[in-house]
Formats: structure tokens, sequence, C-alpha cells
């Protein structure tokens, strides 16, 4: 907060005190709550916060495009325009001819899901050419030719053709292309990006930061970055608002806000990414898994392919030992949930094998095994799944759901409720919570509710599907040490399911990682992390976003192209 | 991102309660909540609640036979009931006075402001009669205290013959409403059974019955209705009729209904707490009674309640053209079929709004009382 | 897109079938047969039927041969020569007693869904956009009051009205100066002013549901994040509103014609009894009570035809205005 603006750069825009307001029944919820900041030519400044900090708010004020009933109460927003006169956005009628003469054409956004934030009935060329006609009367031919001029820019293949296609045939880094060449096309003084990388892979999201890196160094534009991700933050921002509840916490370059953050708030943010960055303190200290014990999982040249004709799953072979946690990392469309979902025979693969120790010794393929083999099977290899609202239902409360999977197993009376009891203490709910329902609890508490049936049978193996992605940054540190503090204490083994390597680094003993159905590399995570022999396992990793910004180094990153091994450009 | 803590309030549990006690409400609890937020619903389950008990309760209700004529009073207007009678509560009505109209060479009818007959509640009956068909009883709601030739009791006027609209129309009420009831009763068997195998066992089943229920759907209702009841042999005693035209009704009914539960089942298989019960190792019937049954459970409820006035309304159509009930039983379409001819109704306007009022209201109460029930039917929505 | 097209023909021709065997059906459904109730009426009448002059008509109208062979003969019949089978009541072929009908049927379903969908989606659209103001609450009421009126009520009242307030007789198409008259611009103004009361009465019930319908799709779309985009690009409220969530929330509207029009066929033929209009509704009342069976089955069979040919043209439409669904 001690940063004061540097005024000799060239501000463009001005916010001051902003306060946006949603009226509710239960009475006035401050959305945004006396903000400020500038953003200055050639320059990013990011805002970052998690989810329901405001920041989102924050950037839509700007454009008075805030959803209703959301309202700006107080504040004031200054853009210098581009002939040097000043305007209060704050003050413009949001449905007024003045903000609209702003809206595109000096201030341009993009969105977080350019799937839903494009028409899907409108060829791409209408929409981006709609820009140019609203603003200045360029219609026709000229406007097709600056439409493919944009196409050009924004590096989408063959524009001569895409001009004409619409958004469901596009992919999603190729869509968010394309609101990018339409926020461009009136050559904007700014440019507001509302989370556009976070529903992308890694490895797209890393070109589109690069792409808006280029094109604002091209257009001179000032950057306003909004992101949950410090490491995005890191790689792109000069300067970083920390927003939490409505407030802004901590403002300065983004230098300071890493390397010596003022803020307490900021401090822990920064804490709870820092610690994903590298192995779990409780995982230095451990006994290595020794690689001659027998494997507790022996899956070999497993193959899935679906009736669509799609090989999800395409001759994998993988090894859990006892006690061990095998990360499986890959992109979407990778195959990695198949996969998964495959080892407990929700999906059935048409060839290979899923070999399993029994307690007693010998071994079970899951794969053929009969009916009520599997449900022997299903005790001892569980599943956590993903998402924390749909894996629950809602209609059973807590104490129920967690009885479920014992009640199956015999358990019943005094017994069951016991062991409800203890399990619920032993993922660091209150037992006292357990007549409540599901919609009680917030995320993390659902998650941990889905440990507690996981374990509740006393499970061997536990297969946990992108488990920690649905949460805020700061909790998914806990949820993961709690995972590891239960397999400790249960001697369990996991297969976890990620996308995010940082948590596979934190957390996993072994790594294997998926590309398009196929594993391409395995081996210990520090192994694969420090020096990854496949090329796609080099493109991935180097795509990562690192939160430090004195070791910026996606756009030195390697590129993978599976016809070509290596490419420029993919 | 999911943490509930700090989203904003509008997606947080919605109700007037104490966080405490939304914690631990169960689907109905939250269904009724939500429900009861809907105003006019609301007042429409009062209003159902009502014509259904109406209809229960029509020997009680009804002043007179609805079958008994009376050639003195064809086609007598509505009598105006009054409560009070030279300033202290004495329910009357006023006799009517015939006079013959040489213009039109009709009969009118002129309420005699100086002969009050007086309306009792509670009055004894005419005849004794037995409430529900089991509860042997000779008192009425209302009627006249002590009837003398030339008085007459017609609160919404009489028919060609004499009789009793208000009678008839409460009478009605048994056929019409229940025709819905029974009606969707048959929809839900049918619906969900057939549904329930589309949606439980996919593949070519599923897409022939879907194909099918398209089928059924493309083909206008009304003339396959009335292709069917015209199908109906007129001798048949009215307890077969009411049946087969109930199910005639029905027929087209079941198909919205199997394609709702076939939607849900097929939503629901795939989410992840079936799954996850799935893999605790429970069946595959367990799965259905403990998770998906409950789960739309409410939707079937809202489908049902939004499918009886189709049918209220199919029956009543069928009757007016005369291919559906037939006197002497009474339904609300049977009594319209009194008023299709328009010389008729201009002459008595009230065989046409009568039962015409009891068509609209109890329509417009079901719609919105299905309206309100669809908009409850998942709590969660707003919750989670 | 003409894959698509040619797949919809395709998926047709077994639901046309489904329908003949539908249709055929309800032919053979009332116990006994035509003759059965022919005779019943000479015997009431007085006169006996020899034996042999059934024997005769029975085999004359193939009445002797097993069921699917009657099928048979009967499609046949239709899809080679066009004919339809005998008027047993009016003794005359069915052909020639239908298409007059079956024309005017036609053009009241389209007049009416022209009707219906002029004045839906403006209503349906302000009832959206102004959601919860005086006017999207009385749109709402309205159309749920009209949702509870059965058609044949509303031609009652409407006639009613017509005769008890303005003197006015109403029913048929024609004054019956015009009537067996030919076309002309006199008999033009006189069909206008008959078949509005028609229209608007048969109309009213499908127009309080697409009310509701486009009422519905376009809140759906008003909040979807393409529109915000669409803010953000400097666009005029009023431009954007037609641009993009009107024009989206069209297509759905689109589909429901699939049942709009059974829907108004249905309440054409229901209406058309009542006001006695030279449609096929009192025809087929009138075949139907006779046990007319061909006359019945034949005008039962063409008016799903036509309910099936309208759905397609809906699907085709469908595809032209939604790449979603032409891209499948």
């Amino acid at each position: 907060m001690n940063m004061s603006p540097n005024t000799s750069q060239e501000t463009i825009l001005k916010v001051e005190d902003l306060k946006t307001y949603f009226p509710m029944r239960t009475g006035i919820f401050k959305a945004v709550d006396g903000v400020s900041f500038e953003l200055k030519r050639g320059k990013t400044l990011c805002v970052v916060g998690e989810s329901g900090s405001g920041k989102s708010v924050t950037a839509r004020s700007i454009l008075q495009i805030v959803d209703r009933p959301g309202r700006i109460e107080g504040g004031s927003i200054l853009l210098t325009r581009a002939d040097g006169s000043v305007t209060d956005l704050a003050k413009l009628d949001p449905r007024g001819k003045d903000i609209r003469s702003v809206r595109g054409k000096e201030i341009a956004m993009i969105f977080q899901e350019p799937m839903s934030s494009l028409s899907p009935v409108h060829r791409i060329g209408t929409q981006i050419g709609e820009a140019l006609r609203i603003h200045f009367g360029i219609r026709g031919n000229e406007q097709r030719e600056r439409v493919l001029e944009l196409l050009r820019q924004v590096e989408i293949p063959r524009p001569e053709t895409a001009i004409d296609r619409y958004t469901f045939e596009f992919s999603g880094g190729m869509r968010q292309r394309v609101m990018i060449a339409m926020a461009l096309a009136c050559n904007p003084q700014v440019l507001i990006a509302d989370e556009p990388t976070t529903a992308l892979d890694v490895t797209t999201q890393a070109e589109i930061l690069d792409l808006i890196k280029k094109l604002q160094q091209s257009h001179g534009m000032a950057v306003l970055f909004i992101t949950h991700d410090m490491g995005v933050v890191a790689e792109i921002a000069d300067e970083v608002l920390v927003m939490y509840r409505g407030k802004v916490m901590e403002r300065g370059p983004v230098e300071q806000i890493f390397h010596a953050p003022q803020d307490d708030y900021t401090r822990r943010l920064i804490g709870s990414v820092v610690k994903l960055e590298k192995k779990a303190e409780v995982r230095l200290t451990r006994a290595p898994i020794a690689a001659e014990a027998a494997p507790l999982l022996d899956v070999k040249n497993l193959s899935l392919t679906f009736p669509s004709g799609l090989k999800a799953v395409d001759d994998v072979s993988l090894v859990v030992r006892p006690g061990e946690t095998l990360g499986i990392v890959g992109e979407s469309g990778s195959g990695k949930t198949t996969m998964g979902r495959c080892l407990l025979r929700i999906y059935d693969p048409q060839a290979g094998a899923i070999d399993f120790r029994r307690p007693d010794g010998h071994t079970v393929d899951i794969r053929t095994a009969d009916k009520a083999e599997l449900k022997d099977i299903r005790r001892e290899v569980r599943m956590i799944f993903q998402d924390p609202v749909g894996s629950l239902s809602p209609r059973k409360n807590v104490g129920q759901i967690i009885a479920e999977p014992l009640k199956l197993a015999g358990v019943k009376g005094r017994e069951l409720e016991d062991r409800v009891s203890e399990l619920m203490v032993q993922v660091g709910l209150e037992p006292a919570w357990r007549e409540r329902y599901p919609h009680a609890f917030s995320g993390g508490q659902r998650q941990r509710i889905g440990i507690a049936r996981a374990i509740a049978v006393k499970p061997r193996l536990i297969v946990a599907d992108e488990a920690t992605s649905a949460l805020d940054v700061s909790l998914r540190s806990q949820m993961l040490d709690l995972m590891m503090k239960l397999q400790d204490e249960l001697g369990l083994s996991y297969v976890f399911i990620s996308h995010d390597m940082s948590v596979i680094r934190y957390m996993c003993d072994r790594v294997a990682v998926m590309y398009r159905g196929r594993i391409v590399e395995t081996g210990d995570t520090d192994q694969v992390v420090n020096h990854p022999q496949h090329d796609y396992t080099r493109a991935l990793l180097s795509a990562i976003p690192h939160p430090d910004p004195r070791e910026r180094r996606i756009h030195k990153r390697f590129r993978y192209d599976p016809a070509r091994t290596v490419s420029a450009n993919g | 991102m999911t943490d509930i803590t700090s989203l904003p309030p509008e997606t947080g549990p919605s109700f007037n309660l104490s966080g405490k006690d939304i914690a631990v409400a169960g689907q109905w609890r939250l269904f009724w909540l939500k429900f009861k937020k809907h105003r006019i619903a609301l007042a429409s389950l009062v209003v159902i609640v009502f014509m259904y008990l109406v209809a229960a309760f029509a020997d009680f209700i009804a002043p007179v036979d609805p079958n008994a004529t009376n050639a003195r009073f064809t086609y007598a207007p509505p009598q105006g009931l009054s409560l009070l009678l030279d300033g202290s509560f004495r329910p009357h009505v006023y006799q009517l006075k015939m006079t013959l109209n040489t213009e039109s060479m009709r009969r009118e009818f002129v309420a005699d402001p100086t002969k009050p007959v007086s309306v009792g509640f509670f009055v004894k009956a005419p005849q004794p009669y037995y409430l529900l068909g089991l509860i042997p009883m000779q008192t009425k709601l209302f009627g006249l205290t002590n009837p003398q030739v030339g008085d007459s009791l017609y609160i919404f006027g009489a028919d060609r013959l004499g009789r009793d609209i208000f009678s008839r129309v409460v009478h009605g009420a048994q056929i019409s409403l229940s025709i819905g009831l029974v009606g969707v009763f048959m929809s839900l068997i049918l619906g969900v059974t057939i549904g329930g195998i589309s949606g439980f066992f996919g593949g070519w089943v599923d897409l022939a019955i879907q194909r099918f229920i398209e089928l059924l759907r493309s083909i206008p209702t009304i003339p396959l209705w009335m292709g069917l009841a015209a199908a109906i042999p007129v001798g048949w005693p009215p307890l077969r009729t009411y049946f087969v035209i109930t199910l005639i009704v029905s027929l087209i009914g079941w198909t919205s209904l199997a394609r709702e539960v076939r939607g849900k089942f097929l939503s629901l298989r795939s989410e992840d707490f079936v799954i996850a019960a799935r893999l605790d190792g429970m069946s595959e019937i367990g799965i259905i009674f403990n998770h998906l049954v409950p789960s739309f459970m409410s939707h079937i409820i809202a489908t049902l309640t939004l499918a009886i006035p189709s049918m209220i309304l199919a029956e009543t159509a069928l009757s007016f053209l005369g291919i559906g009930l037939q006197p002497p039983i009474i339904s609300w379409g049977v009594l319209l079929q009194e008023a299709q001819n328009i010389r008729a109704v201009a002459q008595a306007p009230w065989l046409l709004f009568t039962p015409a009022a009891a068509i609209v209201i109890s329509v417009l109460s079901l719609n919105f009382l299905g309206d309100g029930l669809r908009d409850a039917a998942d709590p969660y929505e707003s919750v989670s | 897109m003409l894959r698509y097209i040619l797949k919809r023909l395709v998926f047709a021709i077994p639901t046309l079938f489904a329908v003949s065997i539908i249709a055929f059906i309800i032919i053979q459904l009332p116990p006994g047969d035509y003759l059965t109730t022919l005779m019943a009426d000479w015997a009431s009448q007085g006169g006996a039927v020899e034996a042999g002059t059934v024997a005769a008509m029975r085999e004359r109208y193939g009445l002797d041969q097993p069921i699917y062979f009657q099928y048979y003969k009967w499609i046949w019949g239709i899809l080679t020569a066009g004919d339809f089978g005998i008027s047993f009541e009016l003794g005359k072929p069915v052909t020639e007693l239908i298409w007059n009908r079956l024309g005017f049927s036609l053009l009241l379903s389209l007049l009416t869904l022209c009707f219906v969908w002029a004045i839906a989606i403006p209503i349906g659209i302000l009832s959206a956009v102004r959601q919860y103001s005086i006017s999207d609450y009385t749109a709402t009421f309205l159309a749920f009051f009209f949702l509870a009126v059965p058609d044949f009520l509303m031609a009652l009242s409407a006639m009613y009205v017509m005769s008890a307030w303005f003197g006015q007789s109403v029913g048929g198409l024609f004054s019956p100066d015009y009537v067996d008259a030919g076309w002309s611009f006199g008999k033009l103004v006189d069909f206008a002013r008959h078949v509005w009361l028609p229209v608007v009465v048969i109309g009213l019930g499908s127009l309080a549901a697409l009310v509701r319908i486009m009422r519905a799709n376009l809140l759906d779309e008003l909040s979807k994040p393409y529109v915000t985009t669409a803010r953000a690009k400097g666009m005029s409220e009023l431009e954007l509103l037609i641009r993009y969530p009107v024009r989206l929330a069209l297509n759905p509207l689109i589909s429901t014609l699939g049942w709009i029009l059974p829907a108004v066929i249905s309440g054409e033929i229901i209406v058309s009894v009542v006001m006695s209009l030279p449609t096929t509704g009192p025809l087929l009342l009138r075949a139907l009570l006779a046990q007319d069976m061909y006359l019945a089955g034949s005008l039962i069979l063409l008016i799903s035809v036509l309910t099936i040919i309208g759905t397609l043209i809906s699907d085709i439409l469908l595809a032209l205005t939604d790449p979603r669904i032409r891209f499948q």
C-alpha cells in the first residue's frame, strides 16, 4: 500500500475509490469497496484474488457492464482519451451513447469463456467486424479486409476460410484468439482481460499470454489482466493489485508483491503458492518406497476405445507400489480421467490387464473380475471425485453419505455411528455436523466429506481424480496435506490424477505423463520434473508459469509438435 | 473456487431461515420453503384443495338432486342470494315471477322483491343420501328452509329442463376433476415404466421408444382422441365409458412424463454421486430407489400437476362434441353440451358461463400450482 | 445440410407408415363394420336384408378378407391411385368430399400460425426485457388465463359476445351470397371479415404458450456471456437485443412448430365444429358419429400427414437458422 504511483509514465486510466454494490434482499453486497489503481500505456496491471474477491466486478465496472442489480455507487474512473480530453466513466449513463463510444473503441475486453462469450450462430468474421461498423462505419469489403488482417495478427491459420466459420468449429485456444482479434479491431488504448486463460490448458495458455504480450507491445496498449493464478501474474505483470472481499489488500510492482509483500493476506497467498512449488516437507523426510516391492496395482497394455472411435486410453502400462503416490498428469483430452475410471471399471476397457494384489497376496485382474469379486475390490480401491458439488447427493445428510459404504459393507447400529464420527474427526470435520446437508458446507469441506467416504471402508488404494482443482489455491495445499496424513496413518496408495504439475510435484512419488491416451513418460517425480526425457513433457513443463517474476520463462518455452517433434509455433 | 463463504449472498441459501436450520433442512423442507415464496401458486393450492373438497362432498354441498327436473323453471335465471333482510341476518332469495314476452314469445322471469324466500344453512335434505357413498346423511349445506310451491333456489340458474345448474356443476366436478387425477395416475404408471425402461436400458430400446413417443406427439390430439372415443359403443355402462375415456385421454399425457423421467434418468446416471454409490457396492435397484427416485420425485410431481389440466380440458372437449361422456353422467363437458346451441346461450348465458368458469378456475389454478411446483422442484439450484 | 434434410426425409417415412397404421386401426376399431350398422338401420326401419346382398357388399368392400390384406388394399389404393375408399354414408368417393375442406383447414391453420407468431414474439420480448414490470405481469397472467380456456369455450364465448353485444351472427367463412360464388375481390374481403375471429380463437391458446416460451428463452439468452461481449463492443442496447439474444431465442421457438402445429390443427377442428366452418372438423365429427370409417380414417390420416410435413419443414427451418444443427 505504500507504493506511490510513478507519475512520470503516461497514465491512461485512473480509478479512484471505486465502489460497486449489489443491493440484495438481505442487504447490500459490496462487491467492490473503495478500489483505486492506475493503468499506464504499454504496462500490464494484474488484479489477483480468489473467487469472490470482486476482481471481475472491478473490471466490468470500468466499462459499466456490471450485471444487474450491481451498480457503481461511488468513486471515479478517469479515462484520458486519444484526443487528450479526460472523461469520468463512472459518471456516464450505462446505457448511454457516451459510454458506448468508449466500449470496444478505447477500452476493449476479453472474457474467460471464449465459447459462451461468442455467439454460436454468427460467423466469426461478422462478430469481429461489428466493432468496426459500430465505431467507424466500416462495412462490406473494406471491413472484410480489416478482419482478415486482424485474424492474421492473432495468428489464426488460413484466415480466408476461418473468417466464415462458426465458433464451435474452433478449439478453445483459437476461440480466445478470435476474442482477442475482436478486442483489437478498433485499436483500443486499454485491453481488459478477465481470466482469459483460465479455461485453457497450460500450453495453450502460454501461447495466448505470448500473443497478448506481443500485441500489447506493437499497439502500445495498457493491459488490465484479471487472474487467480499467481504464476501467470509473475510471468506477465508490471504491477499487481491484490484483492480480497472487494477491498485492495496490497498494490505494488510485481517484484515487491512476490519478494517483499507488505500485507498479511498477500503473504499468505504467496506462501500457499510458493509452498506448492516444491515437494511437501513430509515427503522429503520419508524413506523412499522400495522399488523392488511387489506392486499393488500392475496395469498392462490397457486400451479403451469409445463407440465414437476415440482411442481414449491407448496401450497404457503402469505400476503402483504399496504406500506410493503415483501422479498422472496430462492436459484436457489426454485420457487421464478415463484411464482412472477404468481402474475401477466405471468404464470397461477392451484390452489389457489391471492386476490388483489382494491382501492375501494373490492378484486379480480387475478388467475381467466377476461381479462379486469386483464388489470386494471396490472396497479396497476407492475414488475421490473432482467436483465436490456433484459427487455428494444433495438429498442426503453428511452422516448418511459417509455411512453409505459402511452400511453396504454390513456395519450397523452403534458401531456405524461411532465409525462415522471417527471418520469425520479424521478428515477434520465436526461430528456434530452429521445432520447437516452438503449445501451447508464450503467446497473444501465437501471435498473432506468425499475423502471420508473414500476411506470409510479401509481401502488400500485411492484413485483421486483432480481432487483439488475445484478449490482455491489456499485450500489446495491443506487438502493435499490431509491426504498425505491419511496416507501415512492408513498405509494408503494413491493414483493422483491432475492437470496441475505443482500439486503433482508437491505430493507424488512418481509421475506418469499422458498425452492423447498414451503414457509418454514415467519416472520419479524429481527426475521427470527436472530432467524430462520426452519432448511433450519438456513442452508441458516449460509452459507452466513460474510464480517468481525474477525468473520469467514461458516466453522461452519448448514447443512440442507430435508430427515434427520440434516446431517454432505449436 | 467453490468456497461458499466468499461468494456473494445471492448464491447462498436464500430462505428466511437461520443458517443452522437451513443446514439441516432436507429436500422436502427446502422444496416447501421455495414453493411458499411463490404466492400465486400457494393461493392456487388453496383453491385446488377447496375444489377437490367440493367434489368429494358434492352431495352435501349441492342443495338439490342434479337430475331433478322442474318444467316450471325452464331456463330460470340465477337468483341472487342475499344475506341480510331488514337489517338482520336472514339469508334469502326472491321468488321468481314468470311473464310471457309477447314479442319474442319467450318466458321471462323477474325476481319479486315482495316475496322473499328464506334460505338456511344445514337444512334437512329432501331425500336421505350417502356422503362419499358411505355415511348416511340427511343434511345439506344450504337450501330452502321451508319450500312451498312456486319457491325455487337456482343460485346459478336453471337449464332447459329446470335442473339446478349449481348442483350440476358441483356434481360435475366429481367426474371432471377426478378424470384428471385418474388420468394422471394412468399416465404416471405408463410414463414412469416406459420412460424408466427407456432411460435405464438405453441403446436400441431407448431409440425405439423415443421414436414411438415422437410419433405419438406428432399426431394432432383432437382427431386421434375423436377417432378413439367415437369407437366406444353407445350402449356401454357409464363407469366403463368413464374409464375408457380416461385411458384415451392419458394416452398422450404419458409421453411428456416418459420424456421427463428418461431425461432425468440419463442425466443422473452419469452424476458423480450415483457413480459413487455404485462404487460403494450398491445394487442397481438400490441406486434407483435410494438416489434416482428421490432426485426426480419433485420433478415428477410438478409434471403431473401440469398434466392434470390438459386431461380435464380433453374430457371437456370430447364430451362437448358428444363423443365423450354422455348424459346421464354429469361432467362439465356434458353440461356444456347444453350450451352448444348459440341461441340457447343467448337466452340463458349461465348455461355456458357457469361450467366455463368452473373449468377455467380449476385449470388456471392447476397451471399456477404446477408452475410453482416446477420452480421449486430443484431447491438446490439456489443453495449450492 | 443436404445430408441433414435427406436424413430427416428418410426418418419421416416410418413415421408416415406408423400414422397410416394408426388411422387404419381407428377405421377398424368400432365393433362390427359399417354393414352391421347399415343392417341395424334397415332393420329398425322395418326392412329385412337378404343374406346374399350383404355377402356381395362385404366382398365389394373387401370386408371378408384378413385385416392386413384390408390394410394393404386400402394403403395401396391411396398410394397408387389416390383412392381413399368410399364414404358409406354419403355414397361418394372420399376424395370428392375432402380436398376442398382440407384446403380450408390448411389455410386456416397457416393463418393462425402467422397470427400467433406475429403477436407472440413481440409480447414475449417485451415481457422478458421488462421482467417483473406491470406489462410483464399482465402478459403472464393473460397467457395463463388463455391457456386455461379451451378452444371451444373461447369459440362459444366469442360467438355469444358477437351476437349478444354486437348483434352479429357468427359462423362459416363466407356470407351466404358468396358461398358458391367464384373467387373475386368481394369474396376475399368477405372471407377476411369472417376468418379473423376463428383465427384469433384458435390462436389464443398457442399464443399464450408461445409468449411463455419466448419469454423464458429470451431470459435465458439475456444472461449469457456473449451479451456482455457485444455490449463491451459498444453496441447499442436495442441493436444488441435484436441481433443477439432475440436471434438466438428464436431458434428454440422454431422447433416448437413441431407441437404448435398439431395444437393449432386440433384447435381448428374443434373450433370449426362450434362455428360450423367448411373445414375438415365438422366432416370428421359427422363421419365419426356415423361410423363412416373410411371417411374418418382418411381425414385423420391426411391431417396427421400434413402435421408431419409441417414438422419436417420446421426441422429444416431450424437447420437453416442454426449452424450448430446444420453441422451435426
